[in-house]
């Protein structure tokens, strides 16, 4: 249990995807602008993050790697790009359909960001990082929820710093996309120190 | 055409470069960059990706239904970056291990399927291509000058060579550590895209 919980804090804090590895950057700079978007945005990535990383660790460690369960002396490792990418536009149309069907009222909160989120690095990145760390299957479905809660808690606050920035006078060339950045960049040292915390 | 051909490829290298104006592929940009050598890696790597797939889906875009255009689009570019990925594996091992999953990620940059998207559907294989190039170049461009800095005021040193001789090893610079760490590069891009604003005033935006 404290391993889950140490991961967890780890992923959320720490290891952030988006101030620590600046993963999902191009979501995280267009959808701030509105916290109410960004926090749409937010909830769809702890979904499909929640969601796509254990699932690919089964595959990874069912099938792709060399001493796989299923394909033992195999080495396919190098479909890991295409497996993963293609799980995750599967899972993300899979979900878009289950939603509208079962859940409207979530669907039509979340729909938009859905199929973004095919294409975002974190996502990918996610997946990959549990390849590169070795996560077993449960240990990636932990990290996944983890990572995605720290996009959203990021993204949700540079919207909230976005919004209030409406009333600052910032010089011509900087404005919007300029500021956005550095911003991000003060928010990612304020994040760095988590870094000494060691769990 | 001729002409237009020189446009198509320069046009990305300031008037609407692929991070500092369309924001398209910022997540490499700054990951990568506390080095020169990985920033001219990634730079190449990208610039022959982003190439090929606007070359390969501009070659079949009449084919493509547009209903799972996306799909395939990204198996298109994830076997270019599979190549790419063994390349580098291949010939630059320690390079390639340093950019560890962000050759991966080249897949899920927005440059390869914003460019794809926006320009090869559209358009003739030989545009696509020379467009292809022109932003990898622009990408290029951004990466190799925020590498560049970064590593000349972080490290004293130039693609591994030293430059400006450190403290602790005899000599007069004392490295700034901010440099080395990863919100520099967002200082940097901001620097950079302040510079193309005040050069092209009609890329500000509006209040």
């Amino acid at each position: 249990m404290e391993h889950f919980l140490s991961l967890l804090t780890k992923s959320v804090f720490i290891e952030n995807m988006a101030l620590a590895y600046f993963l999902g950057m191009c979501s995280f700079l267009a959808v701030s602008q509105k916290v109410k978007t960004s926090a749409g945005l937010g909830a769809a990535v702890v979904f499909v993050l929640a969601v796509t990383c254990p699932l690919n660790s089964a595959i990874y460690h069912g099938l792709l790697k060399e001493d796989s369960y299923f394909l033992n002396g195999i080495d396919l490792s190098f479909l890991n790009f295409l497996t993963f990418i293609g799980t995750i536009a599967a899972v993300v149309q899979i979900v878009e359909m289950a939603l509208e069907k079962h859940a409207p009222a979530l669907y039509s909160a979340l729909g938009v960001f859905l199929p973004l989120i095919a294409v975002n690095c974190a996502i990918l990145g996610a997946s990959l990082f549990m390849v590169d760390r070795d996560y077993h299957v449960v240990d990636s479905a932990v990290f996944g929820f983890g990572s995605g809660l720290g996009f959203a808690l990021a993204i949700v606050a540079l919207a909230a710093i976005r919004e209030k920035m409406h009333y600052s006078d910032v010089p011509a060339g900087l404005r919007g996309l300029g500021i956005t950045f550095i911003v991000t960049g003060l928010m990612a040292i304020g994040f760095m120190m988590f870094g000494g915390i060691s769990l | 055409m001729a002409k237009k051909a020189k446009e198509v490829l320069f046009d990305p290298l300031l008037n609407s470069n692929p991070i500092a104006v369309q924001v398209l592929g910022v997540c490499s940009a700054l990951a990568v960059t506390s080095k020169l050598e990985t920033a001219i890696v990634m730079s190449i790597a990208l610039t022959v990706v982003v190439a090929l797939s606007n070359f390969s889906i501009s070659l079949i875009r009449d084919r493509i239904p547009s209903s799972i255009r996306i799909i395939v689009m990204l198996t298109i570019i994830a076997s270019l970056v599979i190549i790419t990925d063994q390349v580098l594996k291949a010939f630059v091992y320690d390079v390639a291990t340093q950019l560890s999953v962000f050759v991966g990620l080249i897949i899920t940059n927005c440059i390869v399927m914003g460019r794809a998207e926006a320009y090869a559907m559209q358009n003739e294989p030989w545009p696509s291509f020379i467009d292809g190039v022109g932003n990898g170049l622009g990408y290029s461009l951004i990466l190799i000058s925020v590498g560049f800095v970064r590593e000349l005021f972080g490290a004293g040193k130039v693609l591994g060579i030293s430059v400006m001789p450190l403290v602790t090893e005899g000599g007069w610079y004392t490295p700034n550590g901010l440099m080395v760490l990863s919100p520099a590069a967002f200082f940097l891009i901001a620097v950079a895209i302040w510079i193309m604003r005040t050069i092209n005033p009609t890329l500000v935006e509006e209040k």
